[in-house]
C-alpha cells in the first residue's frame, strides 16, 4: 500500500478503514473514490461512533409518520390530513471559523431538509452557545452568528420564533449553532429522498458548483478546532434569495407527480445526495461530472463530487417528465441540468465524459464500520459530584435582593430581546406567542389548532451528570411546552460533544443518550430526527456535553394557549410540584437544587454538585398543569429553571408588567436553595381566586404538591422578609443584562 | 382563528392584486388578510405580467425582491409589471406598497424620498405604535386623526429620507400619513425604530392614491395575533372603493 497518512488524514479515514475499503473493492481506491468514502464514512454522514448509541432512542409513536433516520427530517401526524416535519442540525464548526456565513448556511441547510420533503417551512428556532462576551473573539462570534441567522432567515420569509442563547467559558472559540426548522405538509404529499426506477433522471437544480466547502463533512466536522483557522476559505457562502426561489419551486414540484424523489445537497455535496438517495431506492446511479454546471474552471471530478456549494437540489425526475419539470424551474429562473440517471446495477458510477473516475458498490459506500466503545465513568466526575453544599456560606436574608438582581442580569437569564428583535418572527402571520416566553406558539391556518415549539439544553447539568442531565433536558423542554398549553408531540435533537475517541467524552455521549431515552419513554415522546456534532474541542478541552432538544407540541384549541406573564390584580399564585425545601434535607447535594445551578456558578464560581430529577413526579406535574390549562383555570404558567423560583416569579412579573406579593413563606432550609435552587418539576401558575378549589382537585388527582406562594398585584416584587424590589428595577436589570455585558 | 366574518356579508367583493416578485414573502400574508379575514377578492400577479386589468387596488408586498443585494427595490422597479403599475397609478388606481413594496415605489419614483438602512444598522422586527396624521387620506378614512395604531415592523432599510424642500412640501400638503409614536401618541426619538426623518412611517403621493408604509398592516388583522389595527387601513380602502364603484 502506498497511501500516505497525510492523504488519509485529509479525508479523515483511519488506516484500518482504508484497508477495509481495499479489501472490499479488491483494489486500491481511486482519488475520487477515496474522497467519497471519506465523506460518507465520516461521523457527519455515517454516524460511525454514534449510530449504535442512537438506537437507544425511542423512535416510534402512534403519530410518527417518518421515523428517525428514515429521511431528511422526521414527520408526525397532527390530524386534519396534515403532518409536521421537523429537524434540528448543528453548524458549529463552520460558525467557529466564519460566524456569519457559517450560521447563515446552517439555516439554509436545515430549511432545505424540510422543504425537500414537500413541507412548507413555517418556523425556525436556534439554540446558540458562546463563550463569555467579555472576550472580543466571543463578541465577534456572537454578533456574526446572530447576523447570519437574521440575514438568511429574514430573506426567506420564515419566522424565527425563538430558541435559546447560553454563555459559558467552555464554548469560547467553539460556539454551538443549532438550527431547527419545522414545516407543514399534507400527509399524502410527502416527498421521499428516494431514487428508484432505473432510467429515471438525476436533475441538479440551483446554484452552480464551486470549490467552497470541500472537506466540510470529513474535514471540518471531524476535526478539532485549532486546525481550522486556515480552513476559513472553505466555508460555504449562502445565497438566501436563491434558496427562496428553490423553496418555492420545490414546493410546487411536490404537488405534481413528475418526480420520484428530492434530496438536497448538504454535507458531502453531490456524493451523499446521489449515493444516499439511491441507497434508499435500492438501485444504482451513474452520473457525469462534466454535466454539472461549475462556477469556476479547472475543477477536478474530486472537487465536483465533494463541493458543498449551497442552494443545490437533486431531483429524481420520472423519465418523460423532464421537460415539464424544467419549464417549472425556468419560471422560477432556476438553472437545471440532467447529470445522470438511476440504474439497477447497485453501483455508484462517476464519469468524467467517457472516462470512469469512480465505481463502487452503493451498499459499501453507505455502510461505514460502526464503533462501539466501552464507556467508563471518569474519576474527575466523581470528585465534582461529591460536592457538599456546606462548603459555601449560607445566604443572609438581606442578600436576597442583590442576589436576585445579579441573577436577572446574568446573560444566561437576562432578556434576549437584542437577539430576537433582529429576526423576523411574525412573517406568515401565525405567531401567537413571540420569542421570550417558555415556548413559542403558532396557529395553524384553517384549523383550530396551534403548534408550540421550544429548544432546550443545559451543558452544565450534563457535564455534572450526563445521564440525569440528558433526562432533565427532555423534561424541561416538555415542561416548557406544557406551560404554553401544548401536548408534547415529538423531539428532534442535536448532540454536541467532544472527541468520542476519548473515553470520558464517549462516556458522556452514551450516558446523555441513555438519559434522553429514559425521559422520552417516561414522558412518551418519540425522537423523530436529529444530528450529531462531535469533535467540539479546542486545545484538547472538550465543550460541556451539550445535547440540545427541540420539541414540538400541539394545542388542540388555539384560544386556550397560555403564557408566562402574570395577568391581573388579585390572582393567586401557586407552585405546582416540588415544594419548598424541608429543614433536614437541604444539605444533601442531590436535592438542594444548588448543584450545577446558575447561582452556584455566578455567585460562588463553582460548577460542581449534580442536578436531580424524579421523572415520575415530572410526568404528573406536567399532566396536572396541562389539564388545568385545558380546563381554562390557568392564567399564567411558567417553568422554574435557571435561577430557580425567585427568578421565575420575577420573569412572570416583568412579562405581565405587574407585581407580586408573597407572604408567610415558611422558609426552613437554606435561603439560596429556596430562592435560587434549580429544583426540577416545578411550575409557577397564577389563577383567579375562584379557581382554587378546582386546581386543588386536579393536583390531588395527580398527587402532586401544591404550594401557595402569594398574590399578583401592585408594582413591586415582594416576598416578606426577604425580597422587596420595584418592578421597574427588576425590569430594567433583566432587559439590560445582555446589553451591559456587550 | 381567522373567521371570514365579512365574507358575503355587507361588503361586495373588491378585486385586489398582490404582486409577486422573486423574493417576495408578504404576498401570502396579504392574500390571507384580504381573502380569509376580510372576504375580498384577491389574485396573485406574477412580476413578468404586463397588464393590470380589472383590479381595484394593487398591493406591492414585503420581502427581499431579487434578494435586495443591490439597493433595496432597485431591480424590482424594472420588472415588466412595474410599467403596468405606473400606468395604473397615473390613471388614479389605488396602489399600496408595504415594506419592500414601499422601497420599490420610491425607487420607481411613484413616491418621493428613499429608505436608508436603519440608523442602528440592524434588522428590527417589533411592534410599533403609529400615529395617524390625517384621516383625510382614503387609506385612513376609518381612523380618527391622532389615533394610535399598533402594527409590527420588520425591516433593515426603513429609515425614510428626503431633502428638506421635499419634506416641507409633504408636510404642507398632508402627505405624511403615519408617524412612529409612543403608545400615547407622542412623537419622540425613542419611539422611532429606525431613524426616519420626522418619524415618518408612511406617506402618500401628492394625488393621494399611492400609499407607502414600512409597517405590516397584514400582520395586524386578527385578535389572536395581538392587534386588529391593520384592518382599519384595509377597511378604509374597501369603503372608498365601494363608494366609487356604484
Amino acid at each position: 500500500m502506498n497511501i500516505s497518512k497525510e492523504t488519509l488524514d485529509k479525508v479523515a479515514l483511519s488506516e484500518k478503514e482504508y484497508h477495509l475499503i481495499v479489501q472490499q473493492l479488491g483494489r486500491e481506491p481511486s482519488e475520487v473514490e477515496l474522497g467519497m468514502f471519506g465523506s460518507l464514512w465520516s461521523e457527519h454522514c455515517g454516524y460511525k461512533h454514534s449510530k449504535p448509541l442512537l438506537k437507544l432512542l425511542p423512535s416510534r409513536g402512534k403519530h410518527v409518520v417518518v421515523e428517525l433516520g428514515e429521511e431528511n427530517a422526521g414527520a408526525v401526524d397532527i390530524g386534519d390530513g396534515q403532518v409536521v416535519v421537523m429537524k434540528m442540525e448543528s453548524h458549529n464548526h463552520p460558525s467557529a471559523i466564519e460566524p456569519y456565513q457559517g450560521a447563515a448556511t446552517g439555516v439554509g441547510g436545515i430549511v432545505r431538509d424540510v422543504f425537500t420533503m414537500g413541507a412548507r417551512p413555517i418556523a425556525l428556532l436556534n439554540s446558540l452557545r458562546f463563550g463569555p462576551l467579555t472576550e472580543a473573539r466571543n463578541r465577534y462570534l456572537f454578533n456574526g452568528v446572530v447576523g447570519g441567522i437574521a440575514g438568511y432567515g429574514n430573506c426567506l420569509g420564515i419566522p424565527n420564533i425563538g430558541g435559546e442563547v447560553v454563555f459559558a467559558p467552555c464554548y469560547s472559540a467553539n460556539p454551538l449553532v443549532n438550527a431547527l426548522c419545522l414545516g407543514i405538509a399534507k400527509k399524502d404529499k410527502l416527498v421521499r429522498a428516494k431514487a428508484s426506477g432505473a432510467g429515471n433522471l438525476l436533475m441538479l437544480v440551483g446554484a452552480d458548483t464551486g470549490r467552497d466547502g470541500i472537506y466540510g463533512a470529513s474535514g471540518l466536522a471531524s476535526r478539532t478546532f485549532e486546525a481550522e483557522q486556515e480552513l476559513r476559505p472553505t466555508v460555504q457562502v449562502g445565497n438566501p434569495f436563491l434558496e427562496k426561489l428553490l423553496m418555492e419551486a420545490c414546493l410546487e414540484l411536490a404537488q405534481t407527480d413528475w418526480i420520484e424523489g428530492m434530496q438536497d445537497l448538504g454535507a458531502a455535496g453531490l456524493t451523499s445526495a446521489a449515493v444516499e438517495s439511491v441507497a434508499k431506492g435500492g438501485g444504482g446511479v451513474e452520473l457525469d461530472v462534466l454535466k454539472v454546471p461549475r462556477r469556476e474552471g479547472g475543477m477536478t471530478p474530486y472537487e465536483i463530487m465533494l463541493s458543498e456549494s449551497q442552494e443545490r437540489m437533486l431531483l429524481i425526475v420520472k423519465k418523460g417528465y423532464e421537460d415539464r419539470v424544467k419549464s417549472l424551474l425556468d419560471r422560477w429562473e432556476l438553472n437545471s441540468d440532467i447529470i445522470g440517471q438511476v440504474t439497477d446495477s447497485g453501483l455508484a458510477v462517476v464519469k468524467e465524459g467517457e472516462e470512469i473516475v469512480a465505481r463502487a458498490s452503493v451498499n459499501l459506500l453507505v455502510s461505514p464500520p460502526l464503533y462501539w466503545r466501552r464507556a467508563k465513568k471518569p474519576a474527575w466526575l466523581k470528585r465534582l459530584q461529591s460536592w457538599d453544599a456546606r462548603t459555601i456560606p449560607e445566604l443572609a436574608p438581606k442578600q436576597c435582593n442583590s442576589t436576585l438582581l445579579r441573577l436577572l442580569a446574568s446573560p444566561n437569564i437576562a432578556s434576549k430581546d437584542w437577539v430576537y428583535r433582529q429576526y423576523d418572527h411574525q412573517v406568515m402571520a401565525n405567531s401567537v406567542v413571540l420569542p421570550g416566553s417558555d415556548a413559542a406558539v403558532l396557529r395553524i391556518k384553517g384549523t383550530k389548532k396551534g403548534i408550540s415549539l421550544t429548544t432546550d439544553g443545559n451543558g452544565r447539568y450534563c457535564y455534572l451528570d450526563p445521564y440525569l442531565g440528558g433526562a432533565i433536558v427532555v423534561a424541561e423542554a416538555a415542561r416548557n411546552l406544557v406551560c404554553s398549553g401544548a401536548e408534547p408531540l415529538a423531539i428532534t435533537d442535536c448532540l454536541n460533544f467532544g472527541n468520542p475517541e476519548r473515553d470520558d467524552v464517549y462516556y458522556q455521549l452514551k450516558e446523555c443518550i441513555r438519559g434522553i431515552a429514559r425521559a422520552c419513554r417516561e414522558l412518551r415522546i418519540p425522537v423523530i430526527s436529529g444530528n450529531v456534532s462531535l469533535y467540539n474541542e479546542t486545545k484538547g478541552e472538550a465543550i460541556y456535553p451539550t445535547p440540545v432538544v427541540g420539541m414540538a407540541g400541539i394545542i388542540g384549541d388555539i384560544n386556550r394557549y397560555c403564557t408566562m406573564s402574570f395577568k391581573a390584580e388579585g390572582d393567586v399564585v401557586f407552585l405546582l410540584g416540588n415544594p419548598l425545601m424541608a429543614a433536614d434535607s437541604y444539605q444533601l447535594t442531590a436535592i438542594n437544587g444548588l448543584g450545577g445551578s446558575e447561582y452556584l456558578e455566578l455567585v460562588h464560581g463553582l460548577v460542581e454538585g449534580r442536578p436531580s430529577i424524579n421523572l415520575d413526579l415530572e410526568r404528573r406535574v406536567q399532566r396536572c398543569c396541562i389539564e388545568a390549562i385545558k380546563q381554562g383555570l390557568v392564567k399564567s404558567a411558567h417553568d422554574c429553571s435557571e435561577g430557580g423560583l425567585a427568578v421565575a416569579v420575577a420573569e412572570s412579573c416583568v412579562a405581565g408588567n405587574i407585581g407580586f406579593k408573597g407572604e408567610d413563606w415558611k422558609v426552613v432550609g437554606r435561603l439560596d436553595s429556596t430562592f435560587f435552587g434549580e429544583h426540577q418539576s416545578r411550575i409557577v401558575v397564577s389563577i383567579s381566586l375562584d379557581s382554587v378549589s378546582e386546581l386543588n382537585k386536579i393536583a390531588k388527582r395527580w398527587q402532586i404538591p401544591l404550594t401557595w406562594l402569594g398574590e399578583v398585584g401592585g408594582k413591586r416584587l415582594a416576598i416578606e422578609g426577604y425580597i422587596d424590589l420595584s418592578l421597574a428595577e427588576i425590569g430594567r436589570t433583566w432587559q439590560d443584562g445582555l446589553k451591559d455585558k456587550y | 382563528m381567522a373567521v371570514s366574518f365579512y365574507r358575503h356579508c355587507f361588503y361586495c367583493d373588491m378585486k385586489f392584486g398582490v404582486i409577486v416578485f422573486p423574493g417576495t414573502w408578504s404576498d401570502r400574508d396579504c392574500y390571507y388578510a384580504l381573502y380569509d379575514v376580510l372576504g375580498q377578492g384577491v389574485n396573485y400577479i406574477w412580476h413578468k405580467e404586463t397588464q393590470l386589468s380589472n383590479y381595484d387596488c394593487i398591493i406591492l408586498p414585503g420581502g427581499f425582491s431579487y434578494g435586495d443585494y443591490l439597493r433595496v427595490g432597485a431591480i424590482a422597479r424594472f420588472c415588466p409589471i412595474m410599467m403596468a403599475v405606473e400606468r395604473f397609478a397615473y390613471d388614479g388606481g389605488l396602489v399600496i406598497g408595504i415594506c419592500n413594496g414601499f422601497q420599490i415605489l420610491c425607487e420607481a419614483g411613484l413616491l418621493p424620498g428613499v429608505l436608508l438602512p436603519s440608523s442602528h444598522l440592524q434588522y428590527r422586527c417589533q411592534w410599533v405604535n403609529l400615529r395617524v396624521e390625517s384621516n383625510y387620506s382614503l387609506f385612513t378614512s376609518k381612523c380618527k386623526k391622532g389615533q394610535v395604531l399598533k402594527i409590527p415592523i420588520s425591516h433593515y432599510e426603513g429609515n425614510y429620507y428626503a431633502d428638506e424642500a421635499t419634506l416641507e412640501g409633504m408636510e404642507a400638503s398632508g402627505q405624511i400619513v403615519f408617524r412612529y409614536s409612543t403608545p400615547s401618541g407622542e412623537i419622540t426619538e425613542e419611539a422611532n425604530p429606525n431613524g426616519s426623518l420626522h418619524n415618518i412611517a408612511g406617506i402618500v403621493n401628492r394625488e393621494g392614491n399611492v400609499l407607502g408604509m414600512m409597517p405590516h398592516p397584514e400582520r395586524a388583522c386578527e385578535p389572536l395575533l395581538g392587534s386588529v389595527d391593520g384592518n382599519l387601513i384595509w377597511e378604509s380602502i374597501i369603503e372608498y372603493l365601494q363608494r366609487n364603484s356604484g
